[in-house]
């Protein structure tokens, strides 16, 4: 009984229609999920609302109904008996008549309508009723935009469900959807009348039935909205889009066939629209029309369509652009808009379709003849007025397209146009047999006709596509019997013949030469057909590649030339090996890769060595096998030229030797490494470099310079970190063993556990400080390899390496230092267990470092290094804070620990806050100002230094640390992205102050209080930072005062004054007590010596002048 | 107040380009910039004609030739040509020109104000006004011109 109780008031609460949308919703819920958990069925839900749906007061009834309606939507996957959804549809079928409350009936419905055949369906007759019922009864262009959409959901649904039911309703169906539909202009409803025309067809296939009689009508209703005219602002909430809508009405216009004849001159009439977007559809139209609508249907309209498509492709191309960007495309392409790209696919479509009659339409075509015609008027581009060149561009498109449709298209335009094209040329038919260039007696007498030409590569470009384009298919099929490879052979050699003379004679004017344009599209094409010997020889293939080849190696002045010619051999080289073309595959390696690898190792002065690298680089990228010939010659050069500065020390080899280097390792080997799979010769390039290392043994000292070292260092890390672990195992194993018979160093792990060890006399006068220069490099480059392997690969004897670099970091070899910091961040943190392919630990490696004891004797010469816990030697840390009295040896020893600082920083290792301290000391204790630079290493660990520095700060004594601290904070502040400081303004700010005022005092810090000064500008500018402001505002505003008048830096003054600029935007309350102080001191700046800093002042002056006034005391 | 407008159609000429100041030389960080004739020029060129959307410029009621400027002597004299000869607008032009300057210049500085001469028919009137301090003072008071002098200031100070 209390649910009883509890329905009625559901139902009374939802009939109300004073209850609010939520209010609504919350009952429709109660009510539905009693049906859902079954403590009510549907049929005890309808008796109980008996009086709710028939009621004849129209408000009540209305939401009773909808109420049913609504619960039924909910539960739509709830099985229903057969007889209830029977006696439900009947009911809602009925109430379709009664148009006072038919917000209900629909949603009814639709809802039953939609239900799943495991749920219990409507029967096909009850659909059929429903619908009688909705076509007689409904008159939906009187409804509202809501109802009016459930209508057309409905109608839709019922279509798509029933189709079979509905159809056996026949024209009345047809007529009834007719007239529901016209008129409509809600998007939303649109989207749903195009897509229930579509259904609407298919139901009636037979172009003799029902549909037949009413494809006009329907069309005359369809049609005007063609094409879509779209007043819906972009903004404005809507989900349909003018495409979407656009879209849905294309596939309605080529639903059925019969409504060609009303579709296809509707779209033609279109097309002569001004409007752009109008030309776009209506071409977009017809393309897809055509498709479906077949080729016969088409053939009728063929000559309508070419001529309009011909007037909007020849009205809307613009005039071709040459080489504006020095871009070779592959044959010749323009920005198209897109008027011309849909024209051109249409095209391509039609010729699919009906082949003969568009063709012989084009072929016939007067302004194709005219154009034929006057090329021969025309010498050069600059002779041909604008708008021939636009027709010309035109025309040129339209072969292409032709030529790239199909063989038989091909074949047609070659057959008639592109014979008589090589007429006007003087070009004659020749035998295609061998070496007839040799021999050949052809020698272009005059100027070419730039037209001509420019036809003719768009013809064989489109010849091109159409055999690249379909892989190996057509190539096997054609023969010699096609037209137009019988029309190609024959002509290939005066063609090539032709381009090759144009690049001959063309001079390098500017770089808008559509001489050099022609020239290197044509040959381009003609090297770039698929098959080794047909349609083109080899013979011609070699040729072309030789004329190139003559280009890069000796035209290198004339820019343009050199690099189109050069982007042309890449494509070339790119085409061969996506084709696998064996043979000319082995020309090209011969004739251009073997080549030029043996002008990079000749030493002529002709070509520069920068200009070979860059040919040798870029031909490289056109396949990998071509690269990895390139990396061997490369590899070949550079060795040669190591040698020779290994043992002659030849001084023109170190700069060769950089630049190979710098090739290598900034084109090569990324190159390599992205393509992936040549692994084996990175790897065997560094090897060797080593093998070479250890096989000098005498290095000719002095010619060891930083640049080549540099160079070195650098392709070793780049061979070495594209490698493998097992690969770097292997050179570093190398690399070790090399460092450890070759130099001076003694790497017996034992030694330096044990007992301390004699290092060779580690002499702390700056004369005898200098390792040994071959030491010193041996050892960079390892350290360059240490730097660069994965943190799995094994590091032989680590200990000792670890030693080694701790020992030679002293001496100043800032790559050691670099490699103990790589080798830290890599290390495993405690071998809990797990595999540790390095057999030291972090951990060890840190006590080591730290631990290791340093002695020296009388003379302050470094004398022994080693032994741990040994108290009467100096640690890495001692060294840093200046106990051994030498400079020198001090800052080396910061450097480094900057380096093992940054290791441990990546790490986030707990003993980086050790090293901090060590730091922080040097800072406090020590007057190494170089330290302080280092101290940006620490930026990465801004949250935990600043806590250190803090209290450091408070409890140091004496001002002369403090202010040490100070500078520490600004360097790691100013390195800090500002949205970290953001986060902890608050705390910053009153350190920050400190900061400033104290950096006020010092000339040399100039630039460090720059900086300081842009980090708070950064905090007040953002709008978090600006509360941190506000609170200490009084004392920000007194430091900015201060600095109006810093007379060491104009930029600080600037910056101060616009910072108090922007401090005047703080709340009114916080700053009005200042004002006075503000304008009197900004009054200042107004006579200052620099005129920026003067109009900073007049602004900052009227800004805060007017925070409080309306009128303005002067 | 007047209701129609003194000079209801005035001849607009060409704004000058605005000179990019050579870089001051980063070699020499306390070298001195002194205020120049364009310095001035460039804080009043910008001020609005009282009666019309256009900048003195504009107008050409003011030029930068007709600036004098001694910084060493903190003077600066700005002779202004009223658009048409019985401009009752003159002195509130004058009193623009002198409170920016006031704002912008240093306080060393002693600013003269003067009407170019035959351009105005009270011109000696007009200049006495404009550089009687008392009187200067009087107008800054009345809180109508204040408003109406800040209206035309404000988009010089952009």
């Amino acid at each position: 009984m209390a649910e009883q109780s509890h329905l009625t008031q559901h139902i009374e609460s939802f009939v109300d229609s004073s209850r609010t949308s939520t209010q609504l919703a919350a009952s429709l819920d109660a009510v539905a999920s009693l049906v859902k958990t079954d403590a009510l069925t549907i049929e005890s839900l309808v008796r109980e609302m008996g009086m709710y749906l028939t009621t004849t007061d129209n408000i009540v009834r209305a939401r009773g109904i909808l109420l049913l309606a609504e619960v039924l939507k909910c539960i739509e996957s709830k099985h229903l008996e057969s007889a209830t959804i029977h006696s439900l549809i009947g009911f809602f079928t009925d109430r379709l008549a009664d148009w006072k409350a038919l917000r209900g009936a629909l949603v009814g419905c639709l809802a039953l309508l939609k239900r799943t055949s495991s749920a219990g369906v409507v029967t096909g007759s009850d659909a059929k009723v429903a619908a009688q019922s909705y076509l007689q009864n409904l008159q939906v262009q009187s409804l509202g935009q809501h109802d009016r959409k459930l209508c057309f959901e409905l109608l839709d649904c019922m279509l798509e469900r029933y189709p079979k039911a509905v159809a056996e309703l026949g024209d009345d169906l047809i007529y009834g959807i007719c007239e529901a539909i016209d008129a409509e202009k809600d998007p939303e409803c649109l989207m749903l009348t195009f897509h229930i025309i579509e259904s609407l067809v298919q139901l009636f296939p037979d172009p003799s039935g029902p549909l037949a009689s009413f494809a006009g009508d329907i069309f005359e209703i369809l049609g005007c909205y063609f094409p879509i005219h779209f007043t819906h602002p972009k903004g404005e909430n809507v989900d349909v889009q003018r495409d979407d809508l656009s879209r849905a009405l294309m596939s309605a216009f080529s639903s059925t066939p019969l409504f060609e004849p009303f579709v296809i001159p509707l779209l033609l009439e279109k097309m002569s629209s001004s409007l752009q977007s109008s030309k776009v559809d209506s071409l977009k139209y017809l393309s897809n029309c055509s498709s479906k609508y077949g080729g016969d249907r088409m053939t009728k309209h063929a000559r309508a369509i070419w001529s309009s498509l011909k007037d909007a492709i020849l009205s809307s191309l613009q005039e071709p652009v040459f080489l504006s960007s020095s871009e070779l495309t592959d044959g010749l392409d323009f920005q198209d808009n897109e008027i011309v790209t849909e024209a051109l696919s249409l095209l391509e479509q039609l010729i699919m379709q009906n082949n003969d009659l568009l063709l012989s339409l084009i072929v016939g075509d007067e302004d194709v003849n005219m154009i034929f015609n006057s090329t021969t008027s025309y010498e050069e581009y600059n002779d041909i007025s604008l708008q021939g060149k636009q027709k010309l561009h035109a025309i040129g498109r339209l072969l292409y397209i032709t030529a790239k449709t199909s063989i038989a298209s091909c074949n047609i335009v070659f057959g008639s146009l592109f014979s008589r094209l090589m007429d006007l040329l003087g070009f004659s038919m020749r035998n295609t047999s061998g070496d007839s260039l040799l021999i050949d007696d052809y020698v272009p007498s005059e100027r070419l006709h730039f037209g001509g030409l420019y036809l003719a590569i768009e013809m064989l470009s489109g010849f091109r596509n159409l055999i690249a384009g379909s892989e190996n298919l057509i190539l096997q099929s054609l023969s010699e019997h096609e037209i137009c490879c019988g029309m190609l052979c024959s002509f290939s050699t005066s063609l090539v013949k032709a381009f090759g003379s144009i690049l001959a004679t063309s001079s390098n004017n500017g770089p808008l030469d559509s001489d050099i344009y022609i020239g290197v599209a044509g040959l381009q094409i003609m090297a770039t057909f698929p098959g080794d010997d047909f349609p083109v020889t080899k013979y011609i293939f070699e040729n072309i590649l030789v004329t190139f080849m003559s280009i890069i190696t000796s035209e290198f002045n004339k820019l343009t030339l050199w690099k189109l010619a050069l982007k042309a051999l890449v494509r070339i080289g790119s085409f061969i090996d996506r084709f696998h073309q064996s043979e000319r595959a082995s020309s090209y390696c011969h004739i251009i890769v073997d080549n030029l690898v043996s002008v990079v190792s000749l030493d002529d002065s002709i070509m520069p060595l920068l200009v070979k690298l860059e040919a040798l680089s870029a031909i490289g990228t056109s396949g990998m096998n071509y690269m990895m010939k390139i990396a061997r010659g490369l590899e070949e050069a550079i060795f040669s030229n190591l040698s020779d500065v290994y043992v002659h020390g030849n001084l023109k080899s170190v700069e060769i030797v950089v630049q190979l280097l710098e090739c290598y390792s900034c084109k090569v080997l990324p190159w390599i490494h992205e393509k992936g799979g040549a692994e084996e010769v990175v790897m065997q390039f560094a090897f060797n470099i080593w093998s070479q290392i250890e096989n000098c043994l005498d290095f000719s000292v002095h010619v060891l310079e930083k640049g080549l070292l540099n160079a070195t260092m650098k392709a070793i890390k780049f061979a070495v970190s594209s490698c493998s672990v097992e690969n770097q195992n292997i050179i570093i194993q190398k690399a070790y063993s090399v460092l450890a018979s070759n130099t001076s160093f003694q790497l017996n792990e034992s030694m330096f556990i044990s007992s301390s060890i004699e290092l060779e006399g580690l002499q702390l006068s700056p004369k005898a400080y200098n390792l040994s220069q071959r030491d010193e490099w041996i050892l960079s480059l390892f350290a360059s390899v240490v730097i660069a392997v994965y943190p799995q690969t094994h590091i032989p004897n680590i200990r000792a390496i670890l030693h080694l670099f701790l020992t030679t970091l002293l001496k100043g070899v800032v790559p050691a230092a670099k490699a103990l910091g790589s080798m830290i961040n890599k290390l495993v943190q405690k071998s809990n267990g797990a595999e540790v392919s390095n057999d030291c630990t972090l951990e060890e490696a840190l006590n080591m470092i730290f631990d290791t004891k340093i002695w020296f004797d009388d003379n302050g010469i470094l004398k022994r290094c080693g032994g741990l816990g040994n108290s009467s030697g100096v640690g890495l840390t001692d060294l840093c804070l200046g106990v051994a009295n030498n400079r020198l040896l001090q800052v080396h020893a910061i450097s480094g620990l900057a380096w093992i600082g940054k290791g441990l920083l990546l790490q986030g290792h707990q003993k980086l806050r050790d090293v901090t301290m060590i730091f922080l000391d040097c800072i406090t204790s020590g007057r190494i100002r170089g330290a302080l630079p280092l101290m940006q290493h620490f930026n990465g660990f801004f949250s935990t230094m600043v806590p250190i520095l803090q209290s450091l700060i408070v409890r140091s004594d004496s001002s002369f640390s403090r202010s040490l601290l100070y500078r520490a904070f600004v360097h790691i502040m100013s390195e800090t992205p500002l949205v970290v400081i953001l986060g902890d303004a608050k705390k910053l700010i009153p350190i920050l102050l400190d900061c400033l005022s104290m950096l006020t005092e010092d000339i040399p810090d100039r630039d460090l209080l720059y900086g300081l000064l842009l980090v708070l500008s950064g905090i007040l500018t953002d709008k978090n930072g600006q509360e941190a402001v506000t609170e200490n505002a009084h004392i920000i505003i007194n430091c900015l005062m201060t600095l109006i008048v810093y007379p060491h830096n104009t930029l600080v003054r600037e910056t101060a004054i616009q910072c108090l600029v922007a401090m005047s935007e703080l709340p009114h309350v916080r700053i009005y007590p200042m004002r006075t102080q503000v304008l009197r001191a900004i009054s200042k700046g107004l006579d200052d010596s620099r005129r920026a800093v003067r109009q900073e002042a007049v602004r900052c002056r009227q800004a805060w002048a007017s925070i409080a006034s309306r009128s303005l005391r002067c | 107040m007047v209701s129609g407008l003194i000079n209801a159609n005035p001849i607009l000429y060409e704004k000058k380009e605005r000179r990019a100041r050579s870089a001051p030389s980063v070699a020499d960080e306390y070298a001195v910039e002194p205020i120049d004739q364009q310095e001035i020029f460039d804080h009043i060129r910008d001020i609005k004609d009282p009666e019309h959307p256009y900048s003195l410029e504009e107008l050409k009621v003011i030029t930068e030739d007709a600036i004098e400027v001694d910084d060493q002597h903190s003077y600066v004299r700005v002779t202004f040509t009223p658009t048409v000869e019985h401009c009752s607008m003159a002195t509130i032009i004058g009193l623009c020109l002198r409170v920016k300057l006031m704002r912008s210049l240093p306080s060393r500085y002693k600013v003269d104000i003067k009407v170019a001469p035959g351009s105005h028919a009270t011109e000696a009137a007009v200049n006495k006004q404009l550089n009687d301090k008392e009187r200067v003072a009087a107008a800054l008071e009345n809180p109508n011109l204040v408003d109406m002098v800040d209206e035309c200031l404000a988009p010089s100070f952009n």
